[in-house]
């Protein structure tokens, strides 16, 4: 009496092992889809765009000539967001992760601006610009400002920058605050000189990634209504002013006049994916080369 | 400062020198009285950074103020009832109708396709990530994965309207020019690496005697991650599907960008629909007078938007905690 059948054994074990291999290369594929996407994408934008790109599109105004036309005022707007957006999302962010971590007694309160937080993080930035609406352009009567988008854009990316360098502070050892406690520092010294310096290079990393955030972002500023056909240049934080997204929303969605304007806004994105790139590599050449490892 | 005294006290001790040694008990009251500004300012430290921390908090009030006081005065205008079961949105006609079931029509059948292109590939792709990939591969995979995540949605939108819309009315002529089926594919790719970090975070951290236990049974690689890592890992997987429904709901210019502008309210994904996002850029960016009731129909919207997206990543973080099976 045979109590297993090899052959039968044999099939199914086969059988086991081919369909393992027949999904390792499945699962290969799926992991691939994201990355043929992003070449189709970022090649198509190259093809397009590349031809647009010179030194004329980059300094001249803007121009419903499309072989005239420049994106020194989008260049220029973003900047100075980014000069309002800069300080302030430092200053909070980096002060309540202080905050957060190192003074806040464990309880129900820090639980609760902890979930608030993560809360926060998760509102669509289109919500956010609604608050910049209501409440910078209309009640503070900022208008469509650079300062009315640089402090809607800050907002919005304050969560990313609050969870990021909590993290930081809390990879700092124990060890090392304990050693200038022990050499009779206070509280304020100890974080001043020795806990930030450490935590540093990441939070500096996570600064860099939160501000490429608010470079892309369009949503909130649709909303704040910045004009479509802008042609000063901004020249403070009262002015109005538009941004790279904008320019690209604008010209991406005039394409059906204009067929050229597709041509723009794909050379538009191809400055500002490089934009995005420096930034990134900034953060990781930090990253890579400051970081402690402990 | 305390160093510096240390300092004087070490050197004026190496000639010792009676009339210039101090009492200890005299030193301290000293240092005392000259650290009383950095005293103070030790003391105001934790209140200026409790006052700073507080404005995220005060960003949320903000939030929810100006969304709920704003929809207030819109629903003294539009019955709650009308708007929440009408099928009609025609807010600039001369008899404004405002159901806002087109909008959340729009923005659910824009999530069911996001999350048919990004529920499985990311999935898929954190399996291979996390169990199959040497780490060498999945070294270079990750990053260049990281990167999907990072494009803003702009550019995002640009592609699917200048190129993946075109293509599918090559295929299909039958597709209107701007449709709910390409943002809705663009967005599936641009979740791909969230739910796929995610979930591969989730099925890493399952430990490794487990999988150990399931191959040395005779398991293949397929039957253990099938019938344990993801049975293991399901409370993280399902959250990062959550999280991803909640992107995409407040994914806002790819759908503005490629969907259009037409409210309709409709099954066929081969036509325009508006999305709850779309409506608010739209009408914020038109001219819509402020106190009109169409200017206030935009926070009615966004807070039921608002609504949706807090409901699901409340759900995320009580489905992470929840089911988390602890090792």
């Amino acid at each position: 009496m045979k109590q297993i059948d090899a052959n039968r054994l044999e099939a199914r074990m086969n059988s086991r092992v081919r369909n393992n291999n027949i999904w390792k290369v499945i699962f290969f594929l799926s992991t691939l889809v994201g990355l043929v996407v992003l070449a189709i994408l970022l090649i198509r934008v190259l093809m397009q765009g590349i031809g647009w790109l010179d030194w004329n599109f980059l300094t001249a105004k803007l121009s419903s000539n499309p072989d005239r036309a420049g994106i020194m005022g989008a260049l220029l707007g973003t900047s100075w967001t980014m000069l309002v957006v800069i300080p302030v999302t430092i200053i909070i962010g980096i002060g309540s992760a202080i905050y957060l971590e190192l003074y806040a007694k464990k309880g129900w309160f820090q639980n609760f601006i902890q979930t608030n937080i993560s809360n926060l993080a998760g509102v669509p930035s289109i919500v956010y610009g609604l608050l910049g609406l209501t409440v910078f352009s209309r009640f503070l009567g900022l208008g469509n400002a650079v300062l009315a988008g640089g402090l809607t854009l800050s907002l919005l990316v304050l969560p990313i920058l609050i969870v990021s360098a909590q993290e930081a502070l809390r990879a700092v050892p124990q060890h090392l605050s304990e050693a200038a406690y022990g050499m009779g520092a206070t509280k304020w010294q100890t974080i001043r000189t020795v806990i930030l310096p450490a935590a540093l290079p990441s939070i500096l990393t996570g600064t860099i990634l939160a501000l490429s955030r608010a470079i892309g972002e369009t949503a909130p500023l649709t909303v704040l209504g910045i004009p479509a056909f802008l042609l000063p240049f901004p020249n403070g934080l009262l002015d109005t002013f538009t941004a790279l997204p904008m320019q690209i929303y604008y010209w991406t969605l005039d394409a059906s006049l204009v067929a050229e304007y597709a041509n723009l806004a794909a050379a538009t994105i191809i400055v500002l994916l490089l934009l995005l790139f420096i930034l990134n590599s900034i953060a990781i050449f930090i990253r890579n080369k400051f970081q402690q490892r402990y | 400062m305390l160093r510096k005294g240390c300092h004087n006290k070490m050197a004026t001790n190496g000639d010792l020198n009676k009339k210039n040694a101090v009492d200890i008990g005299e030193m301290i009251a000293r240092n005392k009285q000259k650290k009383s500004f950095s005293n103070y300012f030790e003391k105001a430290i934790p209140t200026i950074l409790f006052i700073i921390a507080i404005i995220s908090v005060l960003t949320t009030i903000g939030i929810v103020l100006t969304l709920i006081t704003e929809a207030v005065e819109f629903f003294k205008r539009v019955p709650i009832w009308d708007f929440f079961t009408g099928t009609i949105l025609k807010p600039l006609s001369q008899n404004p109708e405002f159901g806002v079931l087109p909008l959340i029509n729009g923005t659910i059948m824009s999530t069911i396709i996001a999350m048919l292109v990004a529920g499985p590939i990311g999935l898929m792709s954190a399996i291979y990530l996390s169990e199959y990939a040497s780490d060498k591969v999945r070294r270079v995979l990750k990053p260049l994965l990281e990167v999907l995540a990072g494009i803003p949605t702009i550019v995002y939108g640009f592609f699917a309207f200048t190129f993946v819309t075109p293509l599918i009315r090559s295929i299909f002529p039958g597709v209107d020019a701007t449709n709910i089926l390409s943002p809705g594919l663009v967005m599936g790719v641009m979740i791909i690496p969230m739910i796929a970090s995610l979930s591969e975070d989730a099925m890493t951290s399952v430990p490794n005697a487990m999988r150990e236990g399931s191959l040395a049974m005779g398991a293949t690689k397929l039957e253990t991650t099938i019938k344990v890592v993801i049975p293991a890992a399901l409370s993280g997987i399902i959250a990062s599907f959550v999280l991803g429904i909640s992107r995409a709901i407040g994914e806002t210019m790819i759908v503005t960008i490629a969907s259009g502008s037409s409210k309709n309210f409709t099954f066929d994904i081969t036509q325009s629909m508006q999305t709850m996002t779309a409506y608010i850029v739209e009408v914020s960016g038109g001219d819509a007078p402020a106190g009109s009731t169409i200017y206030y129909s935009l926070y009615a919207v966004a807070l039921t938007l608002f609504v949706f997206t807090l409901i699901m990543n409340l759900l995320a973080r009580y489905v992470s905690r929840k089911f988390r099976e602890e090792y």
